[in-house]
């Protein structure tokens, strides 16, 4: 039987490697992107585990939702991406930088 | 035991898949590993008896949304040796983020406050129970208003999505509609004298 603190270990460690692919990938919008979706599936994996182990099936329709957000993002996100690289043949971080921020 | 097993098979799997996805040097790479990683998460979603959220991940992380990234990097043929430029400027700093978040996540997991005594017993629902059916049954009552509002949000996306990528071809012909419904008689008629 597996306990639900491990399944609670796994999601954390694809959760920080999620945060550490953030901060290591600066320059590829893409890989950005990749490592949201890593981040939502660790998300993703606590909901199912502590749906599982409370015997509640809220967990589960949680997902649904954040499953449905999560490609709407990925679609909207992507669709900018390619409007940008069609301006600045480019997507690299650093050279979004038209609003100066 | 089996079960067991398999747990630590597919978490394993799951983490060295999210390190591959990290360090590949090649974002097709990245893509690859992330596919791997959704299917060693449905593997534990399967453990955890949520059949329908687990071929869903597949069908709709895999089927559609990991085909959308390849498109977009086979699409821009991105110059990879200068994406890794600057890789490790920033490891320190999101080194030490990401092990305090981790220990963090980890002690909070750990320390039993998650955990009752009836969840340390949570018992495999039998053949009978129909995971998808039970879904449907909550999703559609309880949580219908949810349901339909994450409809809208799929539709505003796919507008928004064909809206960005969408671009007036300048070698083609449109019509203008209000410029047709507008024009008078007197624009396109003239009277001459012979």
């Amino acid at each position: 039987m597996v306990p639900l603190s491990a399944y609670l270990v796994v999601a954390a460690c694809l959760f920080s490697l999620g945060v550490i692919g953030l901060f290591l990938n600066r320059k590829n919008v893409i890989t950005i992107l990749m490592c949201i979706e890593l981040m939502l599936l660790a998300v993703n994996i606590n909901f199912v585990a502590f749906s599982h182990f409370l015997n509640d099936l809220a967990g589960q329709i949680f997902v649904f939702f954040v499953l449905t957000v999560a490609a709407s993002e990925v679609a909207v996100g992507l669709a900018i991406l390619v409007a940008f690289y069609r301006q600045r043949r480019s997507i690299d971080i650093e050279d979004i930088n038209t609003l100066q921020g | 035991m089996l079960e067991t097993v398999f747990f630590y098979l597919f978490g394993g799997l799951a983490v060295l898949a999210g390190m591959g996805v990290v360090l590949a040097h090649n974002t097709m790479h990245s893509v690859m590993f992330l596919i791997f990683c959704f299917f060693n998460a449905a593997g534990l979603f399967f453990l955890l008896d949520a059949e329908f959220i687990g071929i869903i991940l597949i069908l709709i992380y895999v089927g559609a949304v990991m085909v959308l990234f390849m498109f977009v990097i086979m699409m821009l043929d991105v110059n990879r040796a200068k994406l890794r430029e600057g890789f490790l400027q920033y490891l320190p700093m999101g080194g030490i983020i990401a092990v305090i978040l981790l220990v963090e996540l980890i002690a909070s997991a750990s320390s039993g406050v998650f955990v009752s005594d009836e969840m340390v017993q949570a018992v495999h629902l039998g053949q009978e129970v129909n995971n998808t059916v039970e879904i449907g049954k909550e999703l559609y009552t309880k949580y219908l208003l949810g349901f339909e509002v994450a409809a809208i949000i799929l539709l505003v996306a796919l507008v928004g999505a064909i809206v960005l990528t969408l671009r007036e071809r300048k070698d083609a012909k449109y019509q203008n509609i209000s410029a047709q419904v507008n024009t008078r008689k007197e624009d396109r008629l003239r009277k001459v004298k012979m």
